[in-house]
């Protein structure tokens, strides 16, 4: 048996690193396992933008808004570590029907309090030199800003230690220590791990890990590629997003969530993302999702045509059928608690995610109420009601 | 000279590469009945080992400076009567970015390994190929160490100095010192003095008694000591100092290689102190550590592997040269790095077996050849490993990584404050394998590095190391324009 | 790849192929690489690194670590190792960045 602790989190990606980190800053014995190396799952796969623009109104700009404080707060020392750049995004219009949309979405986000500025297709052209002669306008989103996804997690895990936490690599949970009802702790190759609390931080693979503890939380992967250019001089000043998918939505609810950025990367690369199918675990590479994004990045940037791709990736994006992270005790399983099931902005939200979880476990009650995101919301049906069907993606 | 093939090709077999194993394979399909498509990222057959001057300015090579010319004679010939026969469509010039496999069998993507200037005057495209079969023949290049100054100009892969004399036909300068182990150091050396060119010593990491144990693999292939001998002669005809157990621990310079600081080691590459001595006025350094076989397109589509005696991540086969995958197949260095002569069995067999032809009488002893040559190769492995010692010769501020300009400091302190063991999670950390390159380099420099000193990398490291989603850069324009093959 | 310009060859002499290298003329012999055409007139690095502004020129020799990049003919990013000169090649070291070909402001795509 190694020695316990009062906080034992399961996963080392950003979420149970910025978890652990917190933990440590309220004074509690920390330990945190992965069953590889920290980053290796989801955050090392993904984009690093902290985006307010895509947010619509409700508990999840509630938690972006709050995490960005912490990022510009509590975490503010640390930004050079991670890369932290606050360049802003711009959505832009290319046809009369989305820039009337992104109008629409532009007046009711100012109305509940995003900072948005409207561009004129000169101010465009002057932010954005190379933007695509067809746009019409767009909006310019100061708040969202952008990390290095994989230094976030590596130094929350080295900071935590440096504070007292123990991390163990290379070490899967595969069940749960019980006292009757109660979750003291898990079982891994290297022996067990008792701790008054258990944070569930797998990401995509929280459904499975709180199934080894008899309860269901119903997080699935949705599979997202990413387009990576050689690298350039900087010609893409932004994070660049096409207002055509507010469009493709039919409204201002939900659709921002699933727009295509393209960026610079401060290595010179671009990079040209996302999309979003619903396969499982399928790492198959698919040349619908490269020709899309190759498609979606020359249209905002025709120079893109001309330009090598030297590498793609993809990861598992964690999401619940409802779109909201899964944050806090679960009653069902007392002493188990989750944090898990960010889908597209686990980077942006783990900050705010690992203060206010860290409140909670210091028996504190966070600064901001994690009803919403409650573990048990779910009826037991959810984790059937997902198709294999691949949807549009982007 | 290359038949421009827009669009998309159907054949039996696809081979990818055209070195002494694509040639072979494809040879053999084609002979057993196939209708083959060959692909090859360079203008003319003949790979690493055969390579020559463009026959657009040298029609009919003599082979001087080759070994096994004979054999690709005869391949090449075989080869030229299946093209004119229709049997087998060549595609040179042409780099696959990506292999899939689908319903049918396999798709192979391509695009042009160089791209047609806008002021050229001439346009060029990329090219799909769907087949029943596809043998993979990619070969591999030199395997890299770092140490300080080895990314001064003028200092090459000791291979590339080989192929810029047979692709070329000149030198890449004029006073030469080749180091790193391994018999291949000797025909790099011979080849410049041969040319011209003068080697100022040879550096052998490794020592010529590391062979003893392994007397009886190598008298299982006596053409390889007569190649020696030959070397020898070479050696002696131009008084080309040949040093054991020494190492190069410094390129000097400034803006370009003006010497070496060379030292002594033990057996396990340690430095042995007062050894050192400094070789001057040299224009071009050679480093090689043996080979890295090319496992991106084996991998994407999920091969299994295992690590040779080498260390080098190679693709497990059966005795048809058959991976994992079944209707994939694997012959040359990726299935261990091993040399010509063997990579050409290899081709053979997989070409007949991709053919689905049975295998005819002539191959049985070939499984008998392949079998020796693959006992000399380990031998050869084990008698020139890469020195354990070797993370040593490091200065914090050596890069590692060539493309991103990553420092071994950065590496270690990764490793030491992030935990990252990885190649996978150092690159993601420190960019190291993340530049034009993708690792290909500094890829088992890294996962050494992870590993830590002395340490051997994990075969999980290595194949992170290996991946590369696109096999090779390819326009975003022509991403745009792809077809789904598997509708 | 590049076509075979043995017949288009205006210096006369058999054999000996003229291209610029950041405008400046340079000779070389038809076949080269242009590598080995800058190498042997004793230009050993055309290339700066982007952190660090280190010189670079050929290292592998053979299209694996993209060290030797060039823009040719106006395509930026070739690998020097594997490009055969022609006649009248216009060949430029990355003294500038390579920006990639900027497309017309015309508009007109869907
Ligand atoms: C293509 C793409 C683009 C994205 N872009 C953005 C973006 O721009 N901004 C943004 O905010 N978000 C983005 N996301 C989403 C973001 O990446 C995720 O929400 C976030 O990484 C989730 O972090 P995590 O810590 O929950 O999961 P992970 O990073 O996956 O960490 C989970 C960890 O748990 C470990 N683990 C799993 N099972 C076990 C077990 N049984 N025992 C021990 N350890 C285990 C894993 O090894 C892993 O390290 C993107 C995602 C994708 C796929
Ligand atoms: C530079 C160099 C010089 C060498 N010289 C010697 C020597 O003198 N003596 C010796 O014993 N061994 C030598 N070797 C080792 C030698 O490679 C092998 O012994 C032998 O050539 C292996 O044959 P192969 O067919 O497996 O690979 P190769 O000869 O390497 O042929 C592989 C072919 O595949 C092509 N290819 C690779 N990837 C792709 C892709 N994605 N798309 C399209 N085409 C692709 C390559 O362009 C190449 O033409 C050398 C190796 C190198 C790298
Ligand atoms: S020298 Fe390595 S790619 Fe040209």
């Amino acid at each position: 048996m190694n020695a316990a602790s009062d906080v034992l989190v399961i996963g080392a990606g950003v979420i149970g690193a910025a978890t652990a980190y917190f933990a440590t800053q309220q004074g509690l014995t920390v330990t945190v396992l992965d069953k590889g190396l920290p980053a290796s799952g989801t955050s090392s796969a993904c984009e690093g933008n902290i985006l307010v623009s895509d947010k619509e109104l409700g508990p999840e700009l509630e938690l972006t808004r709050y995490s960005l404080d912490v990022w510009h707060g509590d975490l503010a020392e640390h930004k050079r570590l991670w890369e932290f750049e606050s360049k802003g995004g711009i959505i832009v219009a290319s046809r009369e029907s989305s820039l009337a949309s992104l109008n629409r979405v532009m007046a009711s986000q100012a109305g509940y309090g995003v900072r948005v500025d409207r561009l004129d297709p000169d101010d465009l052209r002057k932010a954005e030199p190379h933007i695509t002669p067809d746009a019409l306008g767009g909006a310019f989103y100061p708040e969202d800003c952008q990390v290095q996804p994989m230094l976030v997690a590596g130094h929350l895990v080295r900071l935590a230690t440096q504070a007292g936490a123990r991390f163990v690599a290379d070490t899967p949970v595969s069940g749960f220590l019980r006292s009757g009802d109660r979750v003291t702790g898990v079982r891994t190759p290297r022996g067990d791990f008792s701790a008054g609390a258990v944070v569930n931080c797998t990401g995509t693979w929280a459904g499975q890990l709180a199934a080894l503890a008899g309860v269901s939380v119903p997080v699935l992967p949705r599979r997202g590629f990413v387009m990576v250019t050689e690298p350039l001089p900087p010609m893409i000043h932004h994070k660049v997003y096409a207002a055509e998918y507010i469009d493709n939505v039919g409204s201002s609810d939900a659709g921002l969530q699933a727009s295509p950025v393209v960026e610079g990367t401060p290595s010179g690369t671009i990079l040209i993302g996302s999309t979003r199918e619903r396969v499982g675990f399928d790492r198959t590479v698919s040349t619908d999702a490269l020709r899309l994004l190759a498609g979606n990045g020359v249209s905002l940037f025709p120079f893109l045509e001309h330009v090598k791709a030297i590498r793609h990736y993809h990861g598992f994006r964690p999401y619940c059928p409802d779109h909201l992270p899964v944050i806090g005790h679960d009653e069902r399983a007392p002493g188990l608690w989750h944090a898990a099931g960010h889908e597209g902005a686990g980077i942006g939200l783990s900050a705010g995610t690992g203060k206010l979880l860290a409140q909670a476990l210091a028996g504190q009650s966070p600064d901001l109420a994690l009803a919403p995101f409650a573990p048990a919301r779910f009826g037991e049906q959810a984790l059937n009601s997902t198709t294999h069907r691949e949807e549009a993606t982007a | 000279m290359s038949a421009a093939l827009p669009g998309t090709v159907e054949a039996d077999v696809a081979v990818v590469g055209a070195g002494p194993a694509g040639l072979a394979a494809a040879v053999a399909s084609a002979e057993a009945g196939a209708a083959v498509v060959v692909v090859d990222a360079g203008p003319q057959p003949g790979g690493q080992f055969w390579r020559h001057r463009p026959e657009s300015v040298e029609p009919d090579p003599d082979g001087k400076g080759h070994h096994g010319w004979r054999t690709y004679r005869d391949l090449r010939a075989r080869f030229d009567a299946a093209r004119h026969s229709g049997r087998i469509t060549y595609v040179p010039g042409q780099q696959v970015w990506m292999a899939e496999k689908v319903h049918a069998g396999f798709v192979v993507r391509t695009t042009p390994t160089v791209t047609a200037g806008p002021t050229s005057g001439t346009a060029d495209g990329g090219s799909t190929v769907v087949a029943r079969r596809l043998v993979l023949c990619p070969g591999g290049y030199d395997r890299q160490l770092p140490v300080p100054g080895w990314d001064l100009p003028g200092v090459m892969a000791a291979g590339g100095i080989q192929a810029f004399i047979k692709g070329n036909g000149g030198l890449p300068g004029k006073r030469f010192v080749i180091a790193g182990t391994g018999p291949f150091l000797l025909p790099v050396a011979a080849g410049i003095a041969e040319a011209g060119g003068q080697v100022l010593a040879v550096l052998e990491s490794s020592s010529p008694k590391a062979w003893l144990p392994h007397l009886r693999a190598a008298a299982g292939v006596p053409e390889k000591a007569l190649e020696g001998v030959e070397y020898g002669a070479v050696f002696a005809r131009h008084r080309i100092p040949y040093r054991i157990r020494t190492i190069v621990t410094e390129v000097l310079g400034t803006d370009c290689a003006s010497g070496v600081r060379t030292a002594k080691v033990d057996a396990e590459g340690r430095v042995r102190p007062g050894t050192e001595r400094v070789y001057r006025d040299v224009d071009v350094v050679g480093f090689g550590w043996g080979f890295t076989p090319q496992m991106e397109l084996p991998l994407s589509l999920g091969v299994e592997t295992r690590m040779d005696a080498d260390g080098s991540l190679v693709g497990v086969v059966t005795e048809r040269q058959e991976s994992s995958i079944p209707g994939l197949f694997l012959a040359g260095e990726v299935t261990g790095v091993g040399g010509a002569t063997l990579a050409v069995l290899e081709g053979l067999t997989a070409g007949t077996a991709a053919a689905a032809a049975p295998a005819p009488a002539a191959v049985v002893p070939g499984l008998r050849a392949m079998a020796r040559h693959r006992r000399f190769a380990e031998a050869m492995h084990r008698a020139h490993p890469v020195p354990a010692a070797w993370q040593d010769w490091l200065a914090p501020q050596t890069t590692v990584c060539r493309c991103e300009e990553v420092t071994a400091g950065e590496i270690t302190a990764a490793r030491d404050d992030l935990g990252a063991h990885h190649a996978r999670t150092l690159k993601s950390f420190t960019r190291a394998g993340m530049g034009w390159c993708q690792g290909r380099v500094c890829g088992f420099a890294a996962a050494c590095l992870g590993a830590g000193p002395g340490a051997a990398p994990s075969i999980e490291s290595l194949s992170g190391a290996a991946k590369r989603p696109l096999a090779a850069p390819v326009g975003i324009g022509e991403l745009a324009a792809l077809k789904n093959t598997d509708d | 790849m590049s076509a075979n310009t043995s017949g288009n060859n205006p210096s006369g002499t058999p054999g000996e192929v003229t291209v610029s290298f950041d405008g400046r003329p340079i000779t070389t012999s038809a076949g080269q690489s242009v590598g080995s055409a800058l190498v042997t007139n004793g230009i050993t690095a055309w290339r700066d690194t982007r952190k660090h502004a280190r010189p670079r020129g050929l290292f592998c020799g053979i299209g694996v670590c993209f060290d030797c990049l060039v823009t040719v003919d106006g395509a930026p990013n070739q690998r020097a190792c594997l490009v055969e000169v022609h006649e009248g090649m216009e060949i430029k070291g990355s003294s500038e960045p390579n920006v990639p070909p900027l497309a017309e402001p015309e508009g007109g795509r869907k």
